[in-house]
């Protein structure tokens, strides 16, 4: 197969998918191109998006490649009913997702350790829209329930995997006066956010 | 600081005891590996009680932690009889401390959550094309396939609602495996699929049950019809295999 057609087919694949496509199931639908040249074409046509003016451009979250829109164009594209997104998520439930994102598997006693606070109601609303399961047992007494992250999770934050995450370490505080704005903290510097949104676009 | 400035804070906006630990420190500047222990336990123990002169219902967690704090108080209040004890790890604060710390890193983390979920709003993909959920779309109802123990098992509960005729028939029997896969078939295409008992009801010989699961049973082994039940032990429905693409 010609490189000109295998993008278009995979341009028509992500259009069609409407979620995030891996390079195994691409891969298994374009059975005629090795793995290797379709890593190599799915960067070509990424590439051909980002140099365009194209109001959309390539992804890779969850796991996935996908189109999708350009943050530029939000105000618009949120005008259609059906790009609504559910409420953004509490301070608890951010709070708890986090510690379920870096700690998992981890069971809700250790969520209400570190967070000093009953957590069942935050964990619910976070297993409700999908963000956090059950993922097993502990082998322990009792055998409380371990709780995970979804890949709606990825999905919902546009996270690749999640060893893209920041390592937590990176969210440590070790300076003595560390507690309250670090003007070289991981987070709190404005440009952190435009270099993440390029990440994004990039990947 | 001034120990004389009385505390006034937002009292609902404290989740739990240790956020309001942290707002405490972080608005009295105080450094973190060194709480002066005394001005914030009094700090925490005067917002908790304005929390109840407000009826506002505290939770069990802040009086853990009025306890703890009071507690490390006291601990320093303690003469150090040796110089040498004066260490790190022998610093009664220093659990809390940790605990503070660890606590404060999944904040942050959770602020870069909060930072993504803001930025991802503002990207959107499409939504599935609906149109194209046909058959693929069915394979994915999480559905566990029987093993013939399964249907054993199945078969069984049916033959013991079904009575033993007390008075022997004799009739000629008509009754083919043949003519049963028809009526299988017949029955499940009329609704895309069907229960494993309903295929039985009205079934009033246990001739008729076993020709009928024997027919299903060939047409189990010919490929025209699978079995599925959605969760172990659970109903067993009866599909019509797809013809293969």
């Amino acid at each position: 197969m010609e490189d000109t057609q295998a993008m278009q087919v995979l341009e028509g694949l992500l259009f069609v998918a409407g979620e995030p496509i891996s390079l195994d199931r691409l891969g298994h639908i374009l059975k005629e191109v090795d793995p290797a040249r379709l890593l190599r074409l799915l960067t070509a046509l990424t590439d051909s998006y980002d140099r365009s003016d194209c109001g959309l451009h390539i992804a890779f979250i969850a796991g996935g490649y996908q189109i999708v829109t350009r943050p530029e164009i939000a105000p618009w594209v949120r005008e259609l009913e059906k790009t609504k997104k559910g409420a953004r998520l509490s301070k608890p439930g951010l709070e708890t997702l986090a510690v379920v994102a870096y700690k998992q598997p981890v069971t809700r006693a250790e969520i209400e350790m570190i967070r000093g606070v009953d957590s069942a109601g935050v964990l619910r609303t976070l297993m409700d829209r999908k963000l956090v399961r059950m993922i097993g047992k502990r082998e322990a007494p009792g055998h409380p329930m371990m709780y995970g992250t979804t890949r709606s999770f990825l999905e919902y934050l546009g996270i690749a995997d999640l060893s893209a995450l920041p390592p937590l370490k990176a969210f440590e505080e070790t300076a003595p006066q560390a507690i309250g704005p670090m003007p070289n903290g991981p987070y709190s510097e404005g440009t952190t956010l435009l270099a993440d949104s390029e990440a994004l676009i990039e990947t | 600081m001034d120990d004389g400035v009385s505390y006034e804070v937002k009292l609902d906006s404290f989740e739990g005891p240790l956020e309001l630990l942290l707002h405490l420190i972080k608005d009295n500047a105080i450094n973190i590996y060194d709480i002066p222990i005394a001005l914030i336990t009094r700090q925490y123990l005067e917002t908790i009680g304005q929390m109840e002169s407000l009826n506002l219902k505290v939770a069990g967690e802040f009086l853990v932690m009025a306890s703890t704090l009071t507690h490390i108080k006291s601990q320093m209040l303690l003469p150090i009889s040796n110089a040498e004890e004066v260490k790190e790890e022998q610093d009664p604060r220093a659990a809390l401390v940790a605990r503070l710390l660890e606590y404060q890193t999944y904040k942050n983390a959770a602020e870069h959550l909060e930072q993504r979920e803001r930025l991802w709003r503002d990207i959107f993909g499409k939504l599935p094309t609906p149109q194209i959920e046909t058959e693929e779309e069915e394979e994915e109802i999480p559905l566990v396939a029987l093993s013939l123990n399964d249907l054993l098992d199945a078969l069984k509960e049916i033959m013991a609602r079904v009575p033993e005729a007390s008075v022997m028939e004799v009739t000629e029997e008509t009754l083919s495996v043949k003519d049963r896969m028809q009526f299988i078939l017949e029955r499940i295409e009329a609704d895309e699929n069907l229960l494993f008992e309903q295929l039985f009801v009205e079934m009033t010989t246990r001739y008729v049950v076993i020709v009928t699961f024997w027919a299903l049973l060939e047409m189990i082994r010919l490929g025209l019809v699978r079995i599925l039940q959605t969760e172990l032990g659970g109903p067993i429905r009866l599909f019509k295999k797809a013809p293969s693409p």
